[in-house]
């Protein structure tokens, strides 16, 4: 059924189709949406669900690791400074495996405060085993929370869904609301393959001595990696069910292009736009976009990108002192490979600024020229950005 | 005591220490429990010495998260027994007192205000020794640690110790109580009687550390006893709101019986004993103990 929800919306009837049964939240914008309504589902009984109010984002995420342990399952929500604060508990998670979904809602991290959208905060724990899906629209958020249930449950990992700020959160749109029906035949009843349950006792979360501790980091390595298998495995059973796949990449007019855009989240609706008009123009431009963040999707990228002359990667965040994330693992994905487009890298969109058509623009123009003489003159840009201000030259 | 399990659900064989307090109190507390039971576990002494992977001395179902989260880890663990449907079963917290008193008092706080269906022991043994004894908010007033050292300007801990009982008996939970491993039945009681009442029950049980409090290890019992019976460690529960003392010495001996026991506190000048017995009385008579 077509319901017109805002990002929010839709991340919470996805945790309701999906029958969560602890949810452990604390309040934090531009986030804060999706646990009212959870709470509501909860209070109302339409949905079975402990609902646990904690006193930190630290608290959310350990309340959910206690209770998937036990043999529930679970969910939480988070932005920014949430996100950094439960980070310490990120890693014991994945390292424990635990399949836990949340949702970040992307907000940059302060400081200077600031409440609006970039993805600096879930970039910032990328290395912390969780599996990290970035959405275009609303319709994708409800699609990839039930997806990534399937996947964390059968590979044992945890999963970030990833949204935009505001730009999804707080904006409606159509998005077709699959009956509990459909979803129950998705997404079977949680399994763990060891409970905290005193009929059987088992150790949890050991001291992993220097003997043990590598193989246990390897193992969550080899499961990450074939994530890309099994997130591709369920996206295709999830198309066959409800009509509607995501690929870990997504590819728009990409196949003959010479010049494309590489991006993650809503920046893709708008840049697709502008590459609808640069084709009606005869221009072959093409864009792509990363969904599935970790696992990284090498293979599939490399393949794609790896005919265009050059490609820009626009991204809403940076790694201080080096370049934008994506891009830096853009670059090293096509390290051993021969054939490359040339990769120029655009800072954009920090703490809630717009990125323009007009801006992306820019982006491409730079990228064109870049093709035309073969020739990188700097790799890193900013967008958008009132030089004049930070004292360099424009 | 004569019905106390002869089970070893802390089984023997783990790393403690020679008269580690910690894992006496936990083998007592899981005797008086028995084996329907979740622990989780804050990190420390207790965490490291048990679980080397791949051993374990738990036979009762047991996780360690993290440091300061214990009390929502076990937040967790209720709230799935709870909407799993499975009553009867009472999950522990268990943490030291730089897990409770310091990094862990908001989790705990949180867990508390809450109402979990939860029991909450606070293995004290009043500084951080996993690290190697360093201060805790719990560490008593004029104590050597490695952060308090004895130096020319400052000579031990310069504040007294936090007063959790008080904290969490202030939140309203419904049963909170003090305990020392030297008063095994005292305990063994105050544990059984948090697990049979409904909500969030704390017992915070002193527990005597060798080699943090500088002392040999056959003296944890005396060490710990004396601290009774000078009430430096006063036994005490506080139920729906109602202070007890559950046991009041006959004849309080002096603190300094008590502090001479420890290296910790060899440095201490009479006059500084003599400060630290005005502030134990002050507690004495607040607890209506002459």
């Amino acid at each position: 059924m077509k319901q017109v929800l805002t990002g929010n919306e839709a991340a919470a009837i996805a945790v309701k189709l999906a029958r969560a049964k602890v949810i452990s939240a604390y309040p934090i914008t531009p986030q804060t949406a999706i646990v009212e309504k959870l709470s509501e589902f909860v209070a109302n009984g339409e949905l079975e669900a402990e609902f646990v109010n904690v006193e930190s984002e630290h608290s959310a995420l350990s309340v959910c690791l206690g209770a998937s342990a036990t043999g529930v399952r679970t969910f939480t929500a988070t932005s920014s400074q949430g996100l950094a604060l439960m980070s310490e508990i990120l890693y014991v998670v994945s390292g424990m495996r635990f399949p836990i979904v949340m949702t970040n809602v992307n907000r940059s991290l302060s400081a200077p405060l600031s409440i609006w959208c970039d993805q600096q905060d879930s970039i910032s724990v990328r290395d912390s085993g969780w599996v990290q899906l970035y959405c275009e629209n609303n319709q994708e958020i409800l699609d990839s929370v039930i997806q990534a249930y399937r996947v964390a449950e059968e590979m044992l990992l945890p999963v970030m869904v990833c949204f935009d700020g505001y730009i999804l959160s707080h904006t409606a749109e159509p998005v077709d609301v699959p009956n509990q029906k459909e979803v129950d035949g998705f997404l079977p009843p949680y399994k763990l393959p060891h409970l905290l349950d005193p009929n059987k006792p088992v150790t949890m979360g050991p001291v992993g001595v220097p003997e043990y501790y590598e193989e246990f980091k390897c193992m969550l390595q080899e499961a990450m990696l074939e994530a890309r298998r099994k997130l591709a495995e369920v996206d295709r059973a999830f198309g066959k069910r409800f009509g509607r796949r995501y690929g870990l990449i997504e590819r728009y007019r990409s196949d003959d292009a010479d010049i494309l855009l590489l991006t993650m989240g809503s920046l893709s609706g708008t840049a697709k736009e502008l590459i609808d008009w640069y084709r009606k123009r005869g221009e072959r431009v093409g864009l792509v976009r990363v969904r599935s963040f970790r696992p990284f999707p090498a293979k599939e990228l490399v393949k794609t990108l790896g005919n265009a002359k050059a490609v820009a990667v626009l991204e809403k965040d940076i790694s201080v002192g080096w370049t934008g994330a994506l891009f830096a693992d853009i670059a090293a994905a096509f390290i051993n490979v021969r054939k490359k487009p040339l990769l120029m890298n655009f800072i954009c969109g920090l703490g809630g600024r717009d990125v323009s058509p007009l801006q992306i623009r820019e982006a491409i123009r730079a990228a064109a020229r870049a093709a035309e003489t073969g020739e990188v003159k700097k790799s890193v840009r900013w967008l958008g950005l009132r030089e004049k201000l930070v004292g360099l030259k424009a | 005591m004569k019905e106390l399990s002869e089970e070893e659900l802390l089984a023997p064989g783990h790393r403690a220490c020679p008269g580690c307090g910690e894992a006496l109190a936990i083998r007592l507390a899981l005797k008086a429990v028995g084996k329907d039971v979740i622990i989780a576990q804050a990190t420390g002494c207790i965490e490291v010495v048990t679980t080397p992977y791949p051993e374990t001395a738990w036979r009762v179902p047991w996780i360690h998260a993290a440091f300061e989260n214990v009390a929502a880890v076990a937040s967790g663990v209720e709230a799935a027994l709870k909407v799993m449907g499975k009553h009867g079963i009472k999950p522990i917290a268990i943490a030291g007192d730089g897990g409770t008193a310091d990094i862990g008092l908001q989790a705990l706080s949180g867990a508390v205000e809450r109402g979990h269906n939860f029991l909450y022991i606070c293995t004290d043994n009043e500084a951080y020794m996993n690290t190697g004894i360093q201060r805790s908010s719990t560490t008593p007033y004029g104590a050597w640690t490695t952060t308090t050292p004895v130096g020319v300007v400052k000579k031990g801990k310069d504040r007294p110790k936090k007063d959790v009982p008080a904290i969490i008996a202030a939140h309203g939970a419904p049963y909170v109580a003090t305990a020392s491993v030297s008063y095994p039945t005292d305990y063994i009681e105050k544990v059984k009687k948090a697990m049979a009442i409904e909500g969030p029950t704390y017992v915070h049980v002193h527990c005597p550390c060798p080699p943090g409090w500088r002392f040999d290890s056959d003296k944890t019992i005396e060490v710990a006893r004396l601290a009774v019976l000078s009430c430096a460690w006063i036994l005490y529960e506080v139920e729906d709101g109602v202070s007890k003392v559950t046991f009041n010495p006959p004849k309080r001996r002096p603190v300094a019986d008590y502090l001479k026991l420890q290296g910790r506190f060899r440095h201490l000048t009479d006059d500084e004993i003599a400060e630290i017995q005005r502030m134990v009385d002050e507690r004495c008579r607040r607890f209506g103990i002459e």
